[in-house]
């Protein structure tokens, strides 16, 4: 590693590091809160590429593993049962159900490819939503669509992530505990994705992805890689499910829904499938975006000395035409991985 | 790496009366093969005679309406390639298949799968093990490329190496399996005779480190030069079966190749 390279990680190490007390202090806890929910999306789009950047399978259901991750810390952390185990048991145990979710998904879909695999996942994620919705009658465990309230908040050890720190002077509330929870998870994540993406797995995902059938000829049971990919891509989305419960204190169905597993694949398609730098960017500008689209109320008062279009109407507007030119000016992604720049570049 | 071994002499490969249909199409009618211990044997006959319909039911990507095949004297599994290619054979395909847009090293260190074990808890962990065999991949891929001639390309893509640089690769990433039986489907297919020839080279060296070679050929000069015994097909059964002195001059396969008349 050169001193220019070790210049900037150093420089975005601090940079993330400071981020949520110059965000508190200038914008507010509102947006260190945005800032919180940024990372959680970061973490579903990074298990999301496992399956759609490495293995190449597209699933439309991805935030069923959310829900699974999100109910499995609901229920145990909460006066619905009233149990409340301790987060180190409960993110493993959302990681692993979500896991077997994953396999369960993976098992009908393994012939298919492309649009049908697609269709099928999102009968998955519906599904689940569903199952949720009504697994309250005639025995109540998911307390259908009033949800589960009241759930534990996220507590590591002895910190109850809630209170309020003062750590020599400066102040840390929960939205900046929650955070660096959050980026520790992200990191993790990150880790963990470099490190598949390197290995015979990681190989034996990317020779799938480029041609199956060739695969399968070298030896490779693609049944069981594909299976693979879907739980590894699965366990994120289950961690990321048990700290949104755990941070947001109430889960319900609604939180759930395809327009959910829409934006995780815009965020990790947007942000260049395969790639984690990319993906990263990806989550991290698509869940801010549509937050710093609110200010266009602002915008049109500065300007026009008036606000002509309602900014919560306006912002979707935008948000949308920002997809479709990113789409037809960048189709590879903002960062795209090595081998999706050359597929899009040989055609051109 | 030495595959030397293996002993010579034996049948490693017998099929026997296998049939295969598609819809209406008889594709394939009782053809039966048996294949020696290093030696190479040629699979020819005319367009649409069923050759690579015979090579997709040897590595289980068609299931074979009728018939069996026995690989080193146990039945080789029906329909599942992986576990074809488990057992010991490995394959080329008449339309390049390559994972092109991965590195020509890349392609190889796949071929390595089969026959390595890090799962993924080795992998996040980077356990010692984990480093060690895939720095032995990598040393058995780079091996294989100069193997097969192209151990300057190994960090190209691997799609865009020249046609017979990307048939070899197809031959380094098949051996990197190590299969007893190498098919390879229509091998010298777009060559120049240059390339023809130091193909013939590399099958035969192949062949003298212990790995048998079934070959799928058109050009039946540089066949009959090349392979132990030739199989003839057409319209799917077959025509004839021995050296290819024995081969050439059966009235079928002259008539199979010049029409009717011609014998």
């Amino acid at each position: 590693m050169n001193a220019r390279s070790r210049f900037i990680n150093w420089g975005a190490a601090v940079l993330v590091l400071a981020l949520p007390f110059a965000t508190h202090a200038l914008l507010g806890q509102g947006w260190v809160r945005i800032l919180d929910f940024a990372l959680l999306y970061v973490l579903l789009a990074l298990g999301l590429n496992i399956v759609v950047g490495y293995a190449g399978l597209l699933d439309l259901g991805y935030v069923a593993f959310f829900a699974v991750g999100a109910y499995c810390y609901a229920l145990f952390a909460s006066p619905q049962f009233d149990l409340h185990w301790p987060l180190w048991v409960l993110l493993p145990m959302g990681a692993l159900l979500a896991a077997c979710f994953g396999v369960l998904l993976g098992t009908p879909t393994l012939g298919l490819r492309g649009d049908y695999l697609a269709i099928v996942t999102l009968g998955f994620g519906e599904i689940i939503r569903i199952f949720l919705n009504n697994l309250n009658a005639p025995v109540n465990i998911t307390n259908g669509p009033q949800g589960v309230s009241l759930i534990d908040p996220l507590h590591v050890g002895p910190w109850f992530l809630e209170k309020t720190y003062h750590v020599g002077g400066i102040e840390i509330p929960l939205v900046i505990n929650i955070y660096f929870l959050f980026l520790v998870a992200v990191g993790l994540a990150i880790r963990l994705s470099q490190r598949l993406e390197g290995s015979r797995i990681g190989r034996a995902w990317a020779a799938i992805r480029e041609d199956e059938l060739a695969a399968a000829s070298m030896g490779l049971n693609t049944r069981n890689l594909k299976l693979l990919a879907f739980a590894m891509g699965a366990t994120f989305g289950g961690v990321s499910g048990g700290l949104f419960a755990g941070f947001q204190g109430f889960v319900s169905p609604e939180s759930f829904t395809l327009q959910e597993s829409v934006m995780i694949l815009c965020m990790v398609v947007l942000g260049g499938m395969g790639n984690i730098a990319g993906v990263v960017l990806g989550a991290v500008l698509l869940s801010v975006l549509p937050e710093a689209l609110r200010g266009l109320g602002g915008l049109q008062e500065f300007l026009f000395g008036k606000v002509w279009v309602d900014p919560s109407n306006l912002r979707l507007l935008v948000f949308g035409i920002a997809l479709v030119l990113m789409m037809l000016l960048r189709p590879e992604g903002l960062l795209p991985a090595r081998a999706r720049q050359r597929e899009f570049h040989e055609s051109q | 790496m030495s595959r030397s071994e293996v002993s010579q002499g034996g049948a490693l490969l017998k099929a026997v009366g296998v049939g295969k249909r598609f819809g209406g199409l008889r594709a394939l009618h009782d053809v039966s093969l048996v294949l020696g211990e290093g030696t190479i044997t040629g699979l020819i006959g005319p367009n649409g005679a069923g050759k690579t319909t015979f090579f997709n039911v040897l590595t289980g990507i068609y299931k074979p309406d009728a018939g069996t095949v026995h690989f080193s004297g146990e039945p080789l599994p029906v329909g599942r390639p992986h576990a074809v290619a488990t057992r010991g054979i490995a394959r080329t395909f008449q339309n390049i298949r390559l994972f092109s847009n991965m590195t020509v090293l890349e392609n190889v260190m796949v071929g390595r799968h089969v026959r390595t074990h890090a799962g993924v808890l080795g992998a996040v962990f980077k356990t010692a093990a984990t480093c060690r065999e895939e720095a032995a991949i990598a040393a058995s891929a780079r091996g294989l490329l100069d193997y097969v001639g192209i151990a300057g390309q190994a960090q190209r893509i691997a799609g865009t190496l020249s046609y017979g640089d990307q048939r070899r690769l197809e031959i380094a990433r098949a051996l990197a399996t190590e299969p007893k039986l190498l098919a390879l489907d229509e091998p010298a297919a777009g060559m120049n005779a240059t390339e023809r020839t130091q193909l013939a080279d590399l099958v035969r060296r192949v062949r003298d480190d212990g790995t048998a070679i079934l070959l799928i050929e058109h050009d039946v000069k540089w066949v009959a030069r090349l392979c132990d015994r030739i199989t003839v097909l057409d319209y799917g059964e077959r025509i004839a079966e021995g050296s290819p002195q024995e081969v050439l001059a059966h009235p079928k396969v002259i008539e199979a190749y010049l029409g009717r008349g011609a014998a």
